[in-house]
Order: structure tokens, then C-alpha cells, then sequence
């Protein structure tokens, strides 16, 4: 009896020390921050992907508490609702940021670019590109190994296993850029999504001359032009062989897409078109 | 000709496996594991294969139906695991305790942590301190050593020479290295061991530095404790390595890849840590052998001796010109 | 008998082409002369299309002072300056010639005499050197006449010259050696000249006998060189390697050779230099290896800049039915190659046909730490910390484990039970770490 109130005393004598010497430490060493870091942190959506430019979302909390106006913040994640309710909190404006989204600018399938070698080194992309140009004639293109699916947190990119090129979940895309900085070729975008989630973008980055271009991919851009000279809005530019659609001047008219001869123009989310059985283009994923 | 491959250098390959050093480590055991067919017979023939079958199976089951992964039974390492395992029982262990020490071994220690390269203790001697916390009566009682026997749990039972030491029985140096002595069934035969230890040396799976190292140290210790009371301390140092199952776990256990530091200065301060806690277990009170301990707490220091140890760097030494 | 003190493995000789007399390949039809090296800046061509070069014109100017002179190894017409596929795996720019007769310049020296006197200054040598386009011929191609040029306040005191051959499969220096000897040995006392060193050590690996037997006698008449006899050990061909083999000396870290006083040169290089001081000829030739274990006619071949590989292959009796990986170089640090269709360069030491049963890597499996690649890294490293420091992107770390010491000679990766791909995560560490570092030294 004498040996459990003993015990109990000690042990409650331990606890209530242990309190008192916590308490007093917690308000010597207590650090001062802005509470209202905790409410924009709790506006937030927590996901924690650095798509902001800083280092999680306490990160980026910190950076619009401290800033003077919200220009050049946004959490690609949340978009504008979150932004609007961060200005709310800070009693700051926001302006409303165009919504954006991953592309992966390579055609070449397994059945458009055919394979040439087998590699049989690391899976990872970085390290077949320092290696070679890769298993197809295109030293440009897309090398399959998956390195954008590993960096993505969203679960949003997946490499098709038939076709051996990224496909991009325009739904769970948070544009965050994590896949664009993955790809040692290079190949990722972000690009405006569009009205209705419709875009036209080339699906080459082959600065090849024409006659290489094609012979290693079927939807490789020859950089013949057509595109340019039809393109009523002078949105497309053509550099090294290479066509590029400047998504601020582009007004999807879609003229470009019918006179590509290689079909590597892509158009996205549009209606099928009425006639033309022979441009039949591939619908949503590529 | 197919299409061409590309590969990243080197485009060789030595051939060495893991299977083939799990492979040379068991041959190096047979010498030892003869003679514990030879003086505890039967019991040793039931305690090895119960041991080698339920750790196979063990890592099987648990690899395909909780982890749902590949199996690498074919390693060999789950097999090489029960065989050390039973070479640290005694003879005359019931199977059912066998079971429990492998499910140990193999689910708490080894797959319990990532499976073969993640384990931080040595599965074997995790198993054989559990069952000997967990079952004490039966993992002490060591059989006779008798020719061919077929007894197995009804062996005769009697003190061991490691134990007669602490009583202050000098034991027979011959004896020793023959393995005519009472102990676990791997640990008997000096020789055999050794035996073993020349072919690993010989097949490079293992280099001198942790067993010289343990060895020299618990020597060097020995010595020492007798030169300052040569009335308690009576054994000769050759004596005192032979005895227990020091050899068995300078050589096999304390050398196990996963567990062991990856330098060589690394491994000789490894060793002379395993040295000096045997011989500190050994002459307390406590417990008669105290190499299984050691082994374990120095397996826990191999994760810091990686991290401050590192290997001599090229172009650390600039000697002149001969 | 001396070898390098760190690391090391003993990786099967296999030298197939051993003793084959060196036979000069058929002139090709077309050659596509690399202007791009290995190390430095891509050559500028000096010439145009339609023009007519001779052999041993010069082609391309060196761009810089790291990069070299490219000269025509062919006569014919300049079809075009356009890229093509090379040994890398990427496409770069060369020059491409019709092949028209074998009409040489004029001031080359094509008698075979050996010419023994040299009566040029230091400065006049390693300019001739220089204008000749000579790079090592190891496999780095480092531009000779810099490894020539020790930064001021450096100076060597001996030069070491790199007859092991340490990599499996190519005989090319060997049979080189056999056969020219006394211009090698002419060419290591230019060298010396070019340095100004009283002392030049030969390191033979123990494995060419005859090598080592021949060069001690032809030795005895050059002064101040010694050959020295060193126990077959891979890598012993890398150059900080055969330093602390030969004269134990070791190159710190992030250092180069001449910081201990020594310069290292291999031994086609020296022949090359032997040619271009004595004979006025530049480089635009080589011996290869073409070898494997279906090798129907494994041997050593004297080869054109620009030849295309498949036209030498078809002449040592093909390419064998059972090849999986085609590698360019040796089997530890070649590369494999996408097609046969590319130009010979500076920089091939040979061909190496891998049967496919043998192409193929093992399956990876989990470390297990057995510290194997710690034991046989040459650079005191440890290969499995850093794979696991790349895999988790642990560059800071990386660094301060020293991952740029790393001479990526593949001993690691060869060596693990595991099969794990130890080598291609450190060079991708290295590649990552090397940025990082450059950038920092561009923000100072």
C-alpha cells in the first residue's frame, strides 16, 4: 500500500516539474510570427508541390504576408479561388491568373517513330539522354523512361505503356512545372489551357532539317512553312526547322492544323470535324 | 541479328552473385556442420533442416502473400540464415521452438525491414537471443557430445567447457578444436571452423580484418585480466578463443555483409568493440557467453562507424618520388 | 612488381588480336572527318564544298586553345560540311570527302626510315606538335600540345608515358609497340625535350612480355628512359593511376598531373608525335582493335580518320551473327554503339563485338552491403553511398563525398554482386554536381 502511494507521489511529482519547466522554456524561447501566416497557410490547399516558387505552403504563406501586393504570387494548385481568399485574409487584390496546363510536345509513338536499338540501362531519362540521343532516329524526342511521371505529385502524367509517350490528366494538371524541369529533353510546356480546354500546339520539338525529321518520326514538323503562311493571326514562328504556335496571339481557328502535311499540329478538345476523313486527328490525350 | 543494344559502361561483368557468396559461406560451414552430425547425430540432423526449411519457407510465404513482392529465395540468404541459426541451439531444442526462432529471424529481423540489405542486426543472432530470453531452460541445457548419436530430445545434458571455465576447470586444448565438447551444434569444432574460414579468406567473400580483429582483441584482454589475477583468470588465451561460440561468430556472424561496417578501418574498430564486450559478458555473472550480445551492440554502432569512417582517398598521401 | 596502391580488378584479358600484325584497312569511298572532339571546342572547317584536299591537309582550325587541327586523311572532293552520327550517340558536325586516289601533301615524309635526330627548340616541337592536331589517343583526346604547356610556375620533372593497355580486348598499343618501337622511343625523347625532363618512364603491364623485353633493349640506347614492368591490374591505364603505379605519387583531389611534377602520355600518341616532328605528318590515321569472342578475324588495323566503321568491320570478316551490344573503345569504358555507320575518330581505340547472352545486364537486386565496390574503387570511394546519395537527388552531400573525384572506370559497377548500376547514377551525380559547380563559379 505504502509502495503504491509512494510511486504515485513520485510520479506526480516528476509530471508536475516536468510541466512547469516546459511551460516556462515554451515562453522564454517562444518565437514570434505573424498569425496571419497561419491563416493564409490554412487557406492554402497543403499539397505542398513548390509549383509557387517557395519551399511548401508555410513558404509561400510567409511570401504573400510579407509581400506588398499579391503580383507575381500565385499557387498554381489553388488558382485564383485561393488566391481570392488569400487577398480576403491580407486585405490585398489579386488579378485573376490564366489557367494553365501541361503539354507534351513529342509525336513520336512507337508507331510514328519506330525503335532502332534497345536500351538496356537505368530507367531513368536524365540518364539515357546523357548516354545517347535514344532508341529512335529523333535525337529530340521523347525517350519513354518516365522521369515527368516520377516528379509528378498530382498524379497527373503517366507515360502511355503502348504508345511509349507522356499523356497528361488535364483534370488533376495543377501546372506546377515539376514535369518540365524533369524533361532533359525538354519537352514538357505549360501552355495556356484555353476556352473549353481547347489548344492547338506543335507535337515536335525536332530541329532536324525536314528529310531527317521525317524519316525518323511520320509526325515530325518538316519545317515547310505551310502553317505560317496560312495562319491568319502571325501566331506561328518557325526557327530551326521547328514550327511554334504563340499561344497569346493564337485565336484556335484551326487553319494550321489542316494544311500540316505531317499532321503534327495537335488540336485538342475540339468537336470532330464534318468532312476530311484523312485528317482525322487524335481526340483529347496525346 | 536482332536490334542492337545500348548500354551505359561498364559492358562486363565480374559474374560474382549473391547467391554464389551465400553459396561459398555455406560450404565453408559443411566442416562444422559434419562434425555436429557427427558428435549430436540426430538432433542435429532435425534442429539444421527444421531451421533451413522454415526460414525458406518463411521469407516465401511472407514474401508473396504480405508483401506481395518477388521472392529471392534463390539467393540463398534465407537458407544460409536458418543453417547459422541452428548452428547457435543446442541439439536437443524442441522443433516447435526452432519455428519460432526462424519466424524471428526471418519476419521480425530480416523482412520486417526492407529484406535482404536493410536489416540493421544480424537475423540470426536476433532469433537466438530472442529464444534464449524467451525460452531459457532449453537453449541452456547443452547435450553430451556421444558418436553418432540418435538421440535427440532425450540427449543427456551437462555443463559446457565455457561454463566449467567460470568454475575454474581448464579445458582440454585438443578437445576444443576437435568439437568433443558439450555447446551449441555449430560452435564445438575449433578446427572445422577454421576450416571454414580459410576458404572464405580463399574464395575473397570475407577479408582478416573483423574475425583477426575480434580475435586479437579478446586475446589481448584475456591476457591482460591474467596477468593482473592469474587466480581468476586461469584459461590461456588460445584456450579462451576456442571456447563458446566466439569462433563461430568472429568468422560467420559478426562478418555477415548487411551488419558489418563497409571500410576496413571500419571493421577493425568493429571488431575490437565485439572483442572487448565478449570478454566484459563473459566474466560477469550474468551470462557464460556473451558473443551473440556483443555482436548485436556493435551492430547497432555499424550504421555511425559508416557515417565518420570513410575510406583512405586517393591522393590523401603524396609520398616523394622513390 | 609496382602497381597503383588503392583499388583494382582483374577483369579476363581475352586479347584476341594479340600478335596480329597491324594491317592497313582498304581506303573507303567516303569519309565523314569528325570536326568535333571528345574534350574542347568543335575545329572550324577552313575548307569548301567542291574543293579538292590532299591527304594530310588541313581542314579544320582549332578553335581555341583547348581543341585541335582536323586534317583530311583522304584525297578527293569535299562533298559537304553537314552533321552526322557519331560514336556519342549525337549528331556532329563534320566534313565530308569523296574519296579521289591517295594523293599526299608534299611536305610529309613518306620514306621509312627512321629518323633519329632532332635538332628543334621546345617551343619549335610542341608548335609542330600542335599544328599537327595531335590528341591523346588513350581515349580522352585531350589536346596534346596543353597537356605540353604546364601552366606557369608548374613544371614536370618526369614524363610518364602509357603503354598498359589495362582495358580487355584491344591489342592496338601493344602491336603498335611491337612494331615501332624505335619511333616511339624517338618520339619519348621529343617529349622529354618538349618538357624538359631528364626522366621518362615506360609503365608495360606484365602481360606483354615481349613488349617489355623489346623496349628494355631498345631503351638502352635512349637516355634517361626506363621501363618498368607493373603488375596487371585494372585500371592501371588511368593516368593518376600509373603516376602513384610508377614513381608513387599521388595527384590530389580536383588536381592535375602536373602538381606532382609529372605528365602523362600514351604511347600511340608518342608514335604520333614521333610522325608529325620527324616526318611532317599530322594525325589523320590510327590503329584499332576490332575484336570478340565470334570474332571470325580479330586484329589490329590501321584506319583513315572518317572511315566509317562498317567499312573496316566488312574487312576484318564482318560483324559475327550472335553480336548483341557493338561497343566502341573497350568493354569497362566504351561506349555502346547505335550503328556501325559512324566515322572513325581520334579518339577509337577499337571495335568490340559483345555476343548477346552476354549483352544483357543481370537483374538488379537490393545492396547488400558487402562493401565489395568500396574494396576495388580506384579513387578511395564509395561507390554504393553515392548511388544511393544520386537516386535521393542528395547533391551537396555527393559533393563532399567526393563524387567528382570519381575517373568512372566502371571497377564498381563490374564488381557488385548486386548488379546494381552503380556507375551510371554516379555519373549522373557527377553530371549534376559538376553543374552546380560551375554555376557557383560564375556567380563568384
Amino acid at each position: 500500500m505504502n509502495l503504491i502511494l509512494v510511486s504515485i507521489l513520485t510520479l506526480v511529482v516528476i509530471g508536475a516539474l516536468s510541466a512547469i519547466i516546459l511551460f516556462f522554456v515554451s515562453k522564454k524561447f517562444h518565437v514570434f510570427e505573424d498569425p496571419r501566416i497561419d491563416e493564409v497557410e490554412a487557406a492554402l490547399p497543403a499539397a505542398n508541390c513548390g509549383g509557387c516558387g517557395f519551399p511548401g505552403c508555410r513558404g509561400f504563406a510567409n511570401a504573400c504576408v510579407k509581400a506588398d501586393t499579391l503580383d507575381g504570387l500565385l499557387c498554381p494548385v489553388g488558382g485564383t479561388e485561393t488566391m481570392e481568399k488569400v487577398a480576403e485574409i491580407l486585405g490585398k487584390t489579386v488579378v485573376a491568373a490564366v489557367p494553365t496546363v501541361a503539354v507534351v510536345r513529342c509525336g513520336g509513338t512507337c508507331d510514328n517513330r519506330p525503335r532502332k536499338n534497345t536500351y538496356d540501362g537505368v530507367s531513368h531519362c536524365f540518364i539515357a539522354h546523357n548516354l545517347y540521343s535514344g532508341e529512335t532516329g529523333c535525337s529530340w524526342g521523347c525517350l519513354g523512361l518516365g522521369d515527368c511521371e516520377l516528379s509528378c505529385k498530382f498524379d497527373a502524367i503517366h507515360v502511355n505503356p503502348v504508345t511509349l509517350i507522356p499523356e497528361v490528366d488535364e483534370d488533376k494538371c495543377t501546372s506546377c512545372g515539376a514535369c518540365v524541369k524533369a524533361c532533359p529533353k525538354m519537352l514538357i510546356e505549360l501552355r495556356k489551357k484555353g476556352p473549353k480546354s481547347r489548344r492547338i500546339y506543335v507535337r515536335c520539338m525536332s530541329q532536324d532539317k525536314g528529310a531527317i525529321a521525317k524519316k525518323a518520326c511520320d509526325v515530325g514538323c518538316i519545317g515547310c512553312s505551310k502553317c505560317l503562311n496560312v495562319c491568319p493571326h502571325g501566331a506561328i514562328t518557325i526557327t530551326n526547322n521547328l514550327a511554334f504556335i504563340h499561344d497569346d496571339k493564337c485565336k484556335l481557328c484551326r487553319k494550321c492544323v489542316e494544311v500540316c502535311p505531317t499532321n503534327s499540329i495537335i488540336e485538342l478538345n475540339f468537336p470532330p470535324r464534318k468532312v476530311k476523313e484523312e485528317q482525322v486527328l487524335t481526340p483529347k490525350v496525346e | 541479328m536482332d536490334k542492337l543494344i545500348i548500354s551505359p559502361a561498364p559492358h562486363v561483368h565480374s559474374g560474382d552473385s549473391i547467391s554464389k557468396n551465400m553459396q561459398a559461406v555455406i560450404i565453408a560451414l559443411m566442416p562444422a556442420y559434419l562434425v555436429a552430425l557427427y558428435y549430436f547425430g540426430l538432433g542435429a540432423l532435425i534442429v539444421s533442416l527444421t531451421a533451413i526449411i522454415s526460414c525458406v519457407l518463411f521469407e516465401y510465404l511472407i514474401q508473396k502473400y504480405i508483401l506481395k513482392g518477388e521472392n529471392t529465395i534463390k539467393d540463398g540468404s534465407a537458407a544460409l540464415t536458418g543453417l547459422l541459426l541452428a548452428f547457435n541451439l543446442p541439439s536437443n531444442i524442441p522443433v516447435y521452438i526452432v519455428i519460432v526462432g526462424s519466424l524471428v529471424a526471418i519476419g521480425v529481423a530480416k523482412m520486417s525491414f526492407g529484406g535482404l540489405g536493410n536489416n540493421p542486426f544480424n537475423p540470426a543472432l536476433v532469433a537466438r537471443v530472442f529464444l534464449l530470453i524467451s525460452f531459457p531452460v532449453a537453449m541452456t541445457s547443452w547435450p553430451v557430445p556421444e558418436a553418432l548419436s540418435t538421440h535427440y530430445l532425450d540427449a543427456i545434458t551437462a555443463p559446457t567447457t565455457l561454463r566449467n571455465m567460470n568454475f575454474g576447470v581448464q579445458p582440454d586444448t585438443l578437445q576444443l578444436l576437435i568439437g568433443n565438447i558439450g555447446g551449441s551444434m555449430g560452435e564445438v569444432s575449433g578446427l572445422a571452423l577454421l576450416l571454414g574460414f580459410v576458404y572464405l579468406l580463399y574464395k575473397k567473400v570475407i577479408t582478416w580484418h573483423i574475425p583477426i580483429s575480434i580475435l586479437a582483441t579478446v586475446a589481448l584482454f584475456i591476457y591482460i585480466l591474467h596477468l593482473a589475477a592469474p587466480q581468476s583468470y586461469i584459461v590461456s588465451p588460445l584456450d579462451y578463443l576456442l571456447s563458446g561460440g566466439l569462433l563461430l561468430g568472429a568468422i560467420y556472424m559478426a562478418t555477415d555483409y548487411v551488419t558489418s561496417p563497409m571500410t576496413k578501418k571500419g571493421m577493425l574498430i568493429y571488431g575490437v568493440g565485439i572483442g572487448l564486450l565478449t570478454v566484459i559478458i563473459r566474466i560477469s555473472p550474468v551470462y557464460p557467453e556473451g558473443v551473440s550480445f556483443a555482436i548485436l551492440i556493435m551492430n547497432a554502432f555499424t550504421p555511425l562507424i559508416n557515417t565518420y569512417i570513410k575510406p583512405k582517398r586517393f591522393g590523401e598521401v603524396v609520398k616523394n618520388k622513390k | 612488381m609496382k602497381t597503383f596502391r588503392i583499388g583494382g580488378i582483374h577483369p579476363a584479358e581475352n586479347k584476341f588480336s594479340a600478335g596480329k600484325k597491324i594491317i592497313k584497312a582498304n581506303l573507303p569511298k567516303q569519309v565523314a572527318i569528325p570536326l568535333a572532339h571528345y574534350i574542347g571546342a568543335p575545329s572550324l572547317p577552313i575548307v569548301a564544298k567542291g574543293e579538292f584536299v590532299k591527304v594530310g591537309q588541313l581542314i579544320g582550325k582549332a578553335n581555341g586553345f583547348i581543341s585541335a587541327n582536323v586534317h583530311s586523311s583522304v584525297s578527293g572532293k569535299v562533298n559537304k560540311i553537314d552533321v552526322q552520327l557519331d560514336a556519342t550517340g549525337y549528331k556532329r558536325a563534320a566534313v565530308f570527302v569523296e574519296v579521289n586516289g591517295d594523293e599526299w601533301v608534299e611536305t610529309i615524309d613518306r620514306s621509312p626510315e627512321v629518323k633519329r635526330e632532332c635538332n628543334l627548340t621546345k617551343e619549335e616541337i610542341i608548335k609542330k606538335i600542335a599544328e599537327a592536331g595531335i590528341v591523346g589517343l588513350g581515349g580522352a583526346t585531350f589536346p596534346t600540345h596543353v597537356k605540353l604547356s604546364p601552366p606557369p610556375g608548374k613544371k614536370a620533372d618526369v614524363l610518364i608515358i602509357n603503354a598498359v593497355e589495362c582495358e580487355s580486348y584491344l591489342t592496338c598499343d601493344h602491336q603498335l609497340m611491337m612494331e615501332k618501337g624505335e619511333e616511339i622511343m624517338i618520339g619519348i625523347s621529343i617529349l622529354m625535350k618538349a618538357l624538359d625532363v631528364k626522366r621518362a618512364i615506360v609503365g608495360i603491364e606484365n602481360n606483354k612480355k615481349d613488349a617489355i623485353a623489346l623496349f628494355h633493349k631498345l631503351a638502352k640506347d635512349f637516355a634517361g628512359v626506363e621501363v618498368m614492368a607493373l603488375k596487371v591490374q585494372y585500371p592501371q591505364g588511368g593516368e593518376k593511376q600509373l603516376i602513384d603505379a610508377t614513381i608513387g605519387r599521388q595527384v590530389p583531389s580536383g588536381a592535375l598531373p602536373i602538381e606532382v611534377g609529372a605528365v602523362v602520355q600514351n604511347v600511340g600518341t608518342t608514335y604520333a608525335v614521333y610522325e608529325a616532328v620527324q616526318k611532317n605528318k599530322p594525325l589523320f590515321e590510327r590503329v584499332i582493335t576490332i575484336t570478340g569472342k565470334s570474332s571470325k578475324n580479330p586484329g589490329n588495323y590501321l584506319v583513315r580518320l572518317g572511315t566509317m566503321l562498317s567499312e573496316v568491320v566488312d574487312q576484318a570478316g564482318g560483324v559475327p551473327a550472335d553480336t548483341g551490344k557493338i561497343v566502341g573503345g573497350g568493354p569497362m569504358m566504351g561506349r555502346s554503339l547505335m550503328t556501325l555507320d559512324v566515322p572513325m575518330a581520334k579518339g577509337s581505340a577499337g571495335v568490340l563485338f559483345m555476343q548477346d547472352t552476354e549483352s544483357v545486364r543481370n537483374k538488379t537486386q537490393n545492396c547488400i552491403r558487402c562493401s565489395k565496390c568500396v574494396n576495388v574503387c580506384p579513387m578511395g570511394l564509395e561507390p554504393y553511398l553515392l548511388m544511393n546519395q544520386s537516386e535521393r537527388e542528395m547533391w551537396p552531400e555527393m559533393e563532399k563525398d567526393r563524387v567528382m573525384d570519381c575517373i568512372e572506370c566502371g571497377s564498381c559497377s563490374y564488381t557488385c554482386p548486386s548488379n546494381r548500376a552503380l556507375l551510371d547514377y554516379i555519373r549522373f551525380g557527377k553530371s549534376t554536381v559538376g553543374g552546380i559547380i560551375r554555376s557557383r563559379q560564375i556567380k563568384k
